[in-house]
């Protein structure tokens, strides 16, 4: 076994998607705990059919370059859904629905009207699943993630005891002449970026579980903001690589075994919060 | 000079007032108690005090050194924070954030800031313990220690007993009594609890239908005053 992944470690595609993996699990859970906890879960997935949207219009048009026309979309559709969180009369959760499905349909629509390539299913299929698109990184993808992903590593360390106490209170925040407002635009923008990024390469099922999974299962078993952070950014990581490496193993999808082995940390987290009582 | 005068005050939603002409003044020191039935616009007018909306119409204007946002507040539990999980200390902390500005960290001033309003809400044993696990009483002192740490002249409480055990209630009316006497800090509490009130405020304020602003000794002898305080004594007994 080591023999084949020594073998597989010698061509680039094994060592890009390893390293864009891990840095797109660890930007993705930084900010999970605070989602999960605005009761943001679904952020993801309504985000990357946004992505999806607004990426069937932009192969309509003939853009050159689509990221430009993507990134913009997303995240006004970001800052929209994260504003409309607190007092509004859709509330959170069927903002996210509607935007998501509504998307995802007008998205699929349009591609099918205008057929552009000649395997739409196909496209589509890989668009929301990824199935493919982490093993074709091309080396200029992996240096836009690692930049990316430092950036949102530093901002996050910079503004995260702003973080904690919008999240925690965001009205004792605003009271207290905290600017929450500013830092709701930040997380929904950094989250935007994390989507768009991380949706061409690993696909926008993958996203929802990084954001999701890693945080849940360290809330499961710890008690204060910071260690679950760190937790959920190990825990996120660790089964992401352990994921691609099986995949690249056993010939599974990526996606869906990354998806596999968080379900499984879940699980374990979960045991673990019942043995220590919490 | 008075630390928070409103001036011919209506607020309300959207533009549409539910109260309207509201005069009065808070002064250093006071313990200034809100009362009224349920939707009178307690909360509505706790959150204009606080500036989270703006009044329909007139103004708020502080005095004696009272910035803004030098209030301290303590709302009511959120179902969000019920499972929140988070240290005690982490949440204390979280009340010097308007000191910091911009500066990305709490400096040595804040954190021994953040250990002296533990200590004074007797919760610094607790100072590792997760939020969502301590007792109702517990997690309304640690709320309030993170309104000390936000304020040091007026807080605001919006019903904070409401939830506690009867126990629980004297002990945090004790502790707020003991801010006021002691530390000079004016309370401004929102309470449906009137018995309460006029044991221990010093002003009242009763909204609703009518309105009606002044001492307590004032207000036990007007007639609103008295047929509120007298079912609330009913009640008691």
């Amino acid at each position: 076994m080591i023999e084949k992944l020594a073998f597989y470690f010698q061509y680039p595609f094994v060592r890009y998607a390893l390293v864009v993996g891990a840095l797109i699990a660890l930007c993705s859970s930084l900010l999970g705990v605070t989602l999960v906890l605005k009761r943001f879960s679904f952020i993801g997935d309504g985000l990357s059919h946004v992505a999806f949207g607004a990426m069937a219009v932009a192969a309509i048009l003939n853009f050159t370059d689509d990221m430009l026309f993507i990134l913009p979309v997303t995240v006004i559709c970001a800052i929209l859904l994260l504003r409309t969180g607190q007092n509004t009369k859709i509330k959170g959760d069927a903002a996210i629905a509607m935007i998501s499905v509504g998307a995802l349909a007008v998205g699929y629509l349009l591609m099918n009207i205008f057929s552009t390539g000649p395997n739409l299913s196909g496209d589509v299929c890989s668009t929301l699943f990824g199935s493919t698109s982490i093993l074709t990184l091309t080396k200029s993808e992996v240096w836009l993630c690692t930049v990316l992903s430092i950036i949102v590593v530093i901002l996050f360390l910079l503004f995260y005891n702003k973080i904690f106490a919008v999240t925690f209170d965001e009205n004792f925040a605003k009271a207290t002449g905290t600017r929450a407002d500013l830092f709701n635009l930040l997380i929904a923008v950094i989250i935007a970026f994390i989507i768009v990024v991380a949706m061409n390469l690993v696909g926008s099922l993958l996203i929802s579980a990084l954001v999701i999974f890693p945080a849940l299962s360290a809330m499961r078993t710890f008690k204060s903001f910071f260690s679950v952070t760190i937790c959920s950014a190990v825990l996120s990581v660790v089964c992401a690589l352990a994921g691609i490496l099986i995949s690249i193993l056993a010939g599974t999808p990526v996606g869906s075994t990354i998806v596999a082995i968080d379900i499984i940390a879940f699980g374990i987290a979960y045991l673990i919060g019942r043995v220590l009582g919490r | 000079m008075a630390q928070i005068i409103c001036q011919n005050l209506s607020l309300g939603y959207d533009g549409k007032a539910i109260l309207q002409d509201l005069n009065f003044s808070i002064h250093a020191g006071d313990y200034f108690c809100i009362v009224g039935e349920n939707g009178s616009g307690k909360s509505t007018l706790m959150k204009t005090l606080l500036h989270l909306q703006p009044p329909v119409s007139g103004k708020i204007l502080t005095g004696d050194g009272l910035k803004p946002n030098e209030i301290g507040y303590l709302p009511q539990q959120t179902q969000v924070q019920r499972d929140f999980p988070a240290s005690v200390r982490e949440i204390v902390l979280s009340g010097c954030q308007n000191r910091c500005g911009f500066r990305p960290f709490y400096s040595k001033a804040e954190k021994r800031l953040t250990a002296g309003a533990m200590e004074k809400m007797q919760i610094s044993h607790l100072s590792k313990s997760c939020y969502r696990e301590l007792s109702g009483g517990q997690q309304q002192r640690v709320l309030l220690a993170r309104a000390l740490c936000a304020a040091r002249k007026v807080l605001l409480l919006d019903e904070p007993v409401s939830g506690l055990d009867p126990k629980v209630t004297a002990e945090m009316y004790r502790i707020i009594e003991e801010l006021n006497k002691k530390d000079g800090m004016t309370i401004i509490m929102i309470s449906h609890d009137i018995a309460a009130a006029v044991t221990f405020a010093s002003h009242i304020l009763h909204i609703g239908q009518s309105v009606f602003f002044g001492t307590k000794q004032e207000y036990l002898q007007s007639s609103i005053g008295k047929s509120f305080a007298g079912t609330a004594g009913g009640e008691q007994k």
